[in-house]
């Protein structure tokens, strides 16, 4: 090859890559453009729920499989007074709440939680960086609460108000908060789990207790679980699009 | 054997074949670029179900060497250091912890909800794409005709024959220029036929709502984490591909090459009288 033709060659390629790449970047904060690009997680969640089995059960694993190095995200102690008060009285003044579109509403303490029908599972638990961590979870059966407080039929979404504060905001969107659609609701490993590998779940973990979705990603499994509420839709909450990581551009469906 | 050697333009794309492939050239792209960006929410690799934090096979990290920071990767139990690159880049004094350096990413910057959606949409492109393109070849015989190799290609002789003049860069002419050479088929075929659909499938794997329907995939390949290595091995595999066939398509004749990936033509020499 010539040495001209080698020059002309190497410079058409490095202007064609400052330019994809500066196009690139400016796409990315193109909203038209990512609201477009959008429309994928709507396929997905359609795909996902038209062909796959709705209760299909996410892998379980055995106790030789259990991770000892389970790694947690997000919040790790909560800082909120609620959550600091309610821990210095050993959580006996704790009640879960399950309210919105139900006809009973509920205010449960640990021990009537505890008393639910439950569930133990070996899960394996995907994070949304790429990382996995199997883990054994004990906990009341979501279906056995939503069933005890009947839900309205309008009801189309179950929310997950948490104790912890994982951003500063100053309109107060910085709350950990998560929704599910029903289908996921009722599915049998669908908990909310108070122990974690034979043992009180772990702070950490979302203490006292933890939903467990195991066919979505480990955002979904909001901790510090205080409020179950009923909605059908979930524009009002937070800033509109049913959970913290969805509100931050994350998918809400987290089947992928 | 009269007469000078004449020009002819025979058609050699098929439409099909020539919108597939520039939209694949667009997809793959930004499917890879987002998929780095992706990886580098968490630059380490495992293999198995679960992640063994300590002992992942492939990581790209920052360490601080004397009091230097350095951008060091690891693979296997070998330490590269790949300061500027991979672990440690940016511009001098702007460096940062990443895995791969901002040019290689959709978009430049840390934005790992921004990756996933650019990734998904253009994941679905892709797999329709690639759809259009497998159900016309099969049905319209360009897979059996065009890429699978001729009995006559597959004779022992005619491989090694192929095998030596490519390594020599010396390319087909005349009516044997008419068709793909065998290495160029075989090459085409594994691609098309075992590394693009292994790549959807170990994308598929890293769904956990996708491994509860379909958990044989999943085990197919020895677990998500190694699913999800397979699946960054595989984008390596298809760079390399890339880069090969971009210099072949080079050094075999940039503008014949181009123009029958865009109007179909392409200009083969043949003995005078016989066009």
């Amino acid at each position: 090859m010539s040495l001209n033709r080698r020059h002309w060659l190497t410079a058409a390629g490095a202007t064609v890559t400052s330019l994809w790449l500066a196009g690139c970047d400016k796409l990315a904060t193109n909203s038209t453009f990512t609201g477009v690009l959008r429309v994928a997680e709507k396929w997905t969640y359609r795909a996902q729920r038209l062909v796959a089995d709705r209760n299909a059960l996410a892998a379980e694993f055995t106790p030789a499989d259990i991770s000892k190095d389970f790694k947690a995200n997000g919040t790790l102690r909560p800082q909120d007074d609620e959550y600091t008060e309610l821990m210095a009285g050993g959580f006996a003044d704790y009640r879960l709440v399950v309210d919105g579109l139900v006809e009973r509403p509920l205010e449960l303490t640990l021990g009537q939680v505890r008393a639910l029908p439950s569930r133990t599972q070996i899960t394996r638990h995907d994070c949304v960086e790429g990382w996995s961590s199997i883990g054994k979870w004990k906990g009341a059966r979501l279906s056995a609460l939503l069933a005890q407080a009947k839900l309205k039929p309008e009801a189309k979404y179950i929310v997950f108000h948490c104790f912890d504060t994982l951003e500063q905001t100053l309109d107060g969107s910085g709350r950990y908060y998560e929704s599910i659609d029903l289908v996921d609701a009722m599915h049998p490993q669908t908990i909310l789990a108070y122990e974690m590998n034979d043992a009180t779940l772990p702070v950490r973990h979302g203490y006292p207790l933890r939903l467990r979705v195991e066919r979505q990603l480990g955002y979904k499994h909001a901790k510090y679980v205080m409020r179950i509420e009923a909605v059908s839709d979930f524009s009002q909450i937070g800033r509109g699009q049913g959970g913290f990581w969805p509100d931050r551009g994350y998918e809400w469906y987290a089947g992928i | 054997m009269a007469g000078k050697p004449t020009k002819v333009l025979v058609k050699r794309h098929a439409l099909v074949t020539r919108l597939t492939h520039w939209l694949n050239v667009l997809v793959i792209s930004l499917l890879l670029m987002s998929g780095l960006q992706i990886f580098n929410a968490h630059p380490a690799l495992y293999w198995g179900a679960k992640s063994t934090f300590a002992e992942p096979w492939l990581a790209m990290t920052k360490e601080e060497i004397g009091d230097q920071p350095r951008g060091i990767t690891t693979v296997g139990g070998l330490k590269f250091d790949t300061t500027g690159v991979l672990g440690w880049s940016g511009p001098e004094g702007m460096r940062e912890q990443r895995g791969f350096p901002s040019w290689a990413t959709v978009p430049s910057w840390r934005d790992l909800a921004t990756g996933r959606n650019w990734h998904f949409f253009f994941a679905w492109l892709f797999v329709l794409n690639g759809f259009v393109y497998l159900a016309w070849g099969l049905l319209g015989g360009h897979l059996r005709k065009d890429l699978l190799p001729n009995r006559d290609q597959l004779a022992p002789g005619h491989i090694l024959h192929e095998i030596s003049t490519h390594a020599r860069l010396k390319f087909a002419k005349g009516e044997e220029a008419r068709r793909y050479n065998v290495i160029q088929k075989f090459t085409y075929l594994a691609v098309i036929l075992v590394l693009l659909p292994t790549m959807v499938a170990t994308g598929l794997c890293m769904s956990p709502g996708f491994n509860a329907a379909a958990p044989w995939l999943v085990d197919v390949f020895g677990g998500r984490q190694s699913a999800r290595s397979i699946h960054f091995i595989s984008a390596g595999l298809i760079v390399a591909f890339v880069v090969v066939h971009l210099v072949l398509v080079v050094l075999s004749g940039l503008w014949n090459n181009m123009r029958s990936m865009i109007t179909g033509r392409y200009a083969i020499e043949v003995e005078g009288g016989r066009s």
